[in-house]
Parts: C-alpha cells; structure tokens; sequence
C-alpha cells in the first residue's frame, strides 16, 4: 500500500472536450446496460490526459457524474491505482521501474541520474520538463534496466544513455523508443538464437 | 532444442508483419470453423489430452478450467471469457511480446476459448503501462472484426464479441477476482472463494479468467493435435513455453523453448550464459519474484518445469527466470522484492497489509545488519503467518522469497549481522521494527 492524496492545490472545474466526450461514449458502450461502472479506469485515463498528466480532484467529480457513480466511489479508484497522478508532473514523466530485475542491471543508477538531474521524485524541474517517480514492474524485464517516459518504454538504458535521452527530449529533439542499444525488442543481443529462417 | 517448426509463437520477436494478413501466413485463422464444428466436448478433451497447464503461474490445467463452464445457461445469465494480460509479476514479459507482435493468436484464441465455454464476450484486461500494446490489440481486433472474423454471423461460426480493457498499475489486478473487481470499475481487492469465477465472476456471471499465454496457444494445439504438445517436456509438465531469462546473463531474452529443459541449456544456448560464466552463478529465482530463490547447484541441471521446481521447493509460476551472479546481494535483492508486496498489497487482509511492510523493514535492516540473529527466526516465523492467511495469494508470494533468502541463505544473514556488530556503531540493534 502507499499513501496517496488529492494535491493541496486544484483547478476549479474540469469536463471532457467534445472529442474525449465521444471518446468516452464509445467506451461505456463496451460494457452490458447498467454496468457503465466499467468504464472508470478508462475515462480517468482519459482525464488524466487531458489535465495534463494528472488527475485533478474535479475530473474524478466530473467522471463519477458521467458514468452515475458516487463520487467516493471514483476517489477510491484515483486513489488506490497508482497509474493515476494526484498531483501535478513534469511534462516528461520518467518512471524508473525499480523492482529487482531491474536493479540487478543497475536500476539504482538510473535513479541517481534522475536525482542528480531533477531533484527528489515527484518534484517538478524548475522549467517545467520533467519529474520521475521509482515505480515497480513494468514488465519489460528482459530488457532491463528500463524507464518509462510518458506512454514510451525506453530500454536496456545505462545512465549515459538515460542523460542523452533526457538532453534530447529537453531540446524537443526526435528518440528513439524502445531498446536503446542494437537490438531486436527482446530477442538476444547478440542476434537471434531461434526463428532464424528467412520465410514468414 | 525445439525446432523451430515447432515453435507457436513465430513472430516473438516482432521481425514480421503483426497483422492479420502476416498472422495467417504464419497459420492463424486458417479455417477455424472446422475447429469450432467438432464441438465443445472436442476441444476441451484435446485441451485436457494436451496437458496444458495454466501459463499465469499456478499451473492449473487449462481444459479441466474450461470444462467448469456451464454447458448451457439455465437461468438466462451469459458467460463471460476474460484473459489476464495484466503481467506483472516481476521478471515476467512474455505476454507483451504475443500482444505486440502476435495479436492474432491471442485474438483466435478467444474465440475459440469463449465457444468452448459458451461465452459469446471476452474481455481483455490489460496493464494499464502497456500503452502501445493495447494500441496494437485494438487495432489487430479491428482487423478481426473487418475481415468477418468476430462478432455476430462471423465466418467462423460462433458469434463472439471481444473488448480491450485496460487497468492503471495495480499489480493485484493480476489475481483473477481482483481483476474482475477492477473491470466492475471498483479497487482491485481479491474476493473470497467460493463462489468461485465459474460460478459467480463477471457481473454475477460464469466466467473463467485465463493468461494470455494458455490462450494463444490454444488454436495451435487443435490444429497439430494434443499429442503434438504433449509430446514436449515430461508426463504432467507438457508443452512448450516462453521463458523470460533475465538478469546476470550475457544476452537476457524472451524464448519459447521445450517445457523441462534443463536450466543451464536454457542459459547457454539463448542467453549466452552466465555473466562471469558457470562458477560466478550465485542462485536463480526460476519462476517470477513469488517463488523462492534456488542456489546456483540445485537449479543448474534441474528441469526448468512445474515438478522439478516444485521439489526444489521453488516453483515454475510464469517461467520468468531472474538469475544472480555473485556479485549480487542477495538479501538486497530478496529485500526488493519485499518492498514491492509491501507496494502493491491491496491492503484488505491485516496478515498482508502489515506483515508485507514488516518483513520487508527488517529485511532492510538485515542487509546492512543492523539486526539479531534471533530476529531470523522471528522473521520466518512471520513469514510463516502471513502464508496462507490472506483472502488472496499475495500473502503466499511475500512470504515465499522471505523464507527462500531465509532456507538458503541463512549464513550471509549472520555474517552480515557479526560484521555489523564487529565494528562499533552509535544506534541500537533493539530499535523496533515499527
């Protein structure tokens, strides 16, 4: 369990754009009569994204309106899912999994590049640019140590590897997801092992 | 090692087409009426005859799973498929790779399943980190649904709705109940059995939850014949299957590979071997963060399968193998992994809830160690009740790596503890564990 509150500050109001509002709609619809109550953890996803990255107390309001729920209801869905951001992030949110397959290839100095370039987790950089939270399995183990950078994996990183990522994404330049060094997603790096042959 | 026209997840690597035309060049869809007219009792006695054991980790076979349905719904409730793609089990990535790279099978798979179990809709529950694959499922099951493959009057003979749903970072989620509860739009916290899922699951109705993995396979198991899988890995512990080998190996990697192949095959026909090679192998953890660690000797030229781990007193879970070199510090490392169940215990059971973040804050203290010795038997005793003492599993999978450090690795633990209390230190060794 980790403890988890709403941020001391919030925006007023908050309601879906016309685009998320359809988008939402279609999401309900997934799901038998009466039980659009499936709907909540897609729909705050969805808020979050339009808040920019986190959950402000009147989205968790407005979904619960929409979908016919108690508001208590949703607040402790936002609050016991821990995808869902309760307070304000950088506008590169770097998540270092940091669970033991992780840290057996050096998790803990993707870390110390993150502390010494932004400051302690969940702190927001002076310009805005990044925050970083330690989080647990992201399932990417093969290709350990790994960070997530908003919705992108990046993988088989080193701290000179994690700085460049960061200096490029500072300066708006064009990364590349996924491993950061020669590799085909999770298959061997020293070339295949297996399905060699040329066919399917 | 198993041929490579052996091998059901050809595209693992992502290195062809993911779409559906690429999927049924490489065999998916390829005439699945035939398979759904030989009818129910047919597959799931092949399923039964394959001896496929779930591939979530608890080994359960998946026919016998299948064969709880309800054949025919007598008071007007439907069944419901649901397939568990919330991986997270530490060291496991095996189902992202079928998602990204070989949705179809997954796709097919579903079908076929929800027609076994007379379910007409299947929800898939994906990890809410597992973005772009949830984009790739969407977009494959469009596909399926363009090319007539799924929904009603489909080609293939049974009407079948099937729907991506996403969670948003519990790892409790991956507990069958809880993720019934998350997809009712409620916190994941694991209902009490009975009533089991079969019974009352989705909605109050008959549901069976179901990996990823025991899913995609299942089309390629009808086609070639149960005997065909049976006929890899020994009696009880049939199959092949993807292991994640991750870790102090040269080239760390996903592979599918026969079921019992021996562990240092494993590692050095895929994974290059041991980083320092043979001798600086300190223990693996074989089957994903739950289940306890194995010293280098016993795992080396064990069978990697459910029995064999079993006897070692460890267990095959996902087949997400995490192995440590010497250079590993293994009561950090076992420590880790205590912090992440005190992290994503859902907190509904006092044994879990408080006895996760107990053991894991003296497991800390014992890395450095700042502790007694009488403290390691007080731990295991611990560990000992929170096992089996909790409404889920989560309880049994922190306790587990606890008492694997503790039946291993007792000797590092104390001579951590005289080395710590060799040399003089300001603070107490009685400060209380909170």
């Amino acid at each position: 369990m980790a403890v988890r509150r709403l941020a001391a500050e919030q925006p007023k109001s908050f309601s879906f754009s016309k685009k998320n509002e359809e988008w939402a709609m279609k999401q309900i619809a997934k799901y038998p009569e009466g039980r659009q109550a499936s709907a909540v953890i897609p729909l705050l996803w969805q808020a979050q994204k339009q808040a920019g990255g986190w959950l402000p107390e009147a989205a968790i309001r407005h979904v619960a309106d929409m979908l016919g729920m108690a508001h208590i209801r949703v607040l402790e869905v936002a609050t016991f899912y821990t995808m869902f951001n309760l307070e304000p992030v950088g506008e590169h949110f770097i998540q270092v999994c940091g669970t033991t397959p992780c840290a057996l290839r050096g998790a803990e100095d993707l870390i110390k590049v993150c502390k010494k370039r932004i400051g302690e987790q969940r702190e927001v950089s002076k310009d805005g640019k990044f925050s970083w939270l330690e989080v647990e399995c992201l399932g990417a183990c093969v290709n350990a140590p790994m960070v997530q950078i908003n919705d992108d994996y990046y993988e088989d990183l080193t701290p000179e590897l994690l700085e460049k990522l960061m200096n490029d994404l500072a300066a708006g330049r064009k990364v590349k997801v996924g491993p950061q060094i020669d590799r085909q997603y999770s298959a061997p790096s020293g070339g295949l092992t297996t399905l060699k042959g040329e066919g399917k | 090692m198993l041929a490579d026209k052996d091998r059901i997840f050809k595209n693992l690597y992502g290195v062809h087409d993911w779409g559906l035309k690429g999927a049924m060049d490489r065999g998916a869809w390829d005439d699945t009426k035939a398979l759904i007219t030989k009818g129910r009792d047919w597959i799931v006695n092949e399923m039964k005859a394959s001896g496929l054991r779930g591939r979530g980790g608890a080994g359960f076979p998946t026919g016998l799973k299948w064969s709880f349905m309800p054949k025919e719904s007598t008071d007007g409730r439907p069944s419901y498929l649901v397939v568990n793609a919330d991986e997270s089990e530490p060291g496991t990535c095996k189902d992202r790779e079928i998602m990204r790279h070989d949705p179809h099978l997954l796709i097919e798979g579903c079908l076929i399943a929800g027609f076994a179990m007379n379910a007409h809709a299947g929800y898939i529950y994906i990890r809410g980190e597992y973005i772009h694959e949830r984009d790739r499922l969407e977009a494959a099951i469009e596909q399926a649904y363009e090319a007539g493959l799924l929904g009603k009057n489909n080609k293939c003979g049974w009407d079948f709705e099937l729907y991506v749903h996403h969670g948003a970072g519990a790892y409790i989620c991956g507990e069958e109940t809880a993720l019934l509860e998350s997809l009712e739009g409620k916190k994941g916290m694991p209902r009490l059995k009975p009533p089991f899922p079969a019974n009352v699951g989705l909605y109050g109705c008959p549901t069976t939850v179901n990996n990823v993995e025991s899913i995609a396979v299942a089309p390629d198991i009808l086609r070639r014949g149960a005997g065909w899988f049976a006929s890899f890995g020994r009696p009880n512990n049939a199959g092949t299957k993807l292991f994640c080998v991750s870790g102090h190996v040269n080239q760390p990697c996903n592979v599918e590979e026969a079921m019992s192949i021996p562990f240092r095959e494993l590692i050095d026909k895929h994974c290059g071997g041991v980083r320092g090679g043979w001798d600086n192998l300190l223990a693996c953890i074989p089957g994903g963060s739950s289940v306890p660690i194995v010293p280098a000797a016993q795992i080396i030229d064990c069978p990697m399968d459910f029995d064999a781990l079993k006897e070692l007193k460890s267990g095959l879970g996902t087949a997400a193998v995490i192995v440590m070199d010497k250079s590993t510090d293994v009561v950090r490392a076992i420590a880790r992994i205590s912090y992440f169940y005190k992290h994503e215990s859902c907190g509904q059971c006092t044994p879990c809830r408080e006895g996760t973040g107990w053991m894991w804050r003296v497991l800390t203290r014992m890395a450095e160690g700042r502790a007694q010795k009488k403290e390691i038997d007080l731990l295991l005793d611990v560990a000992g009740q929170v096992e089996g003492h909790t409404i889920c599993a989560l309880g049994d999978a922190a306790a587990w790596p606890v008492q694997g450090l503790i039946r291993h690795f007792r000797s590092e633990i104390e001579k951590r503890i005289d080395d710590y209390a060799a040399n003089p230190h300001g603070d107490s060794v009685l400060q209380a564990a909170e």
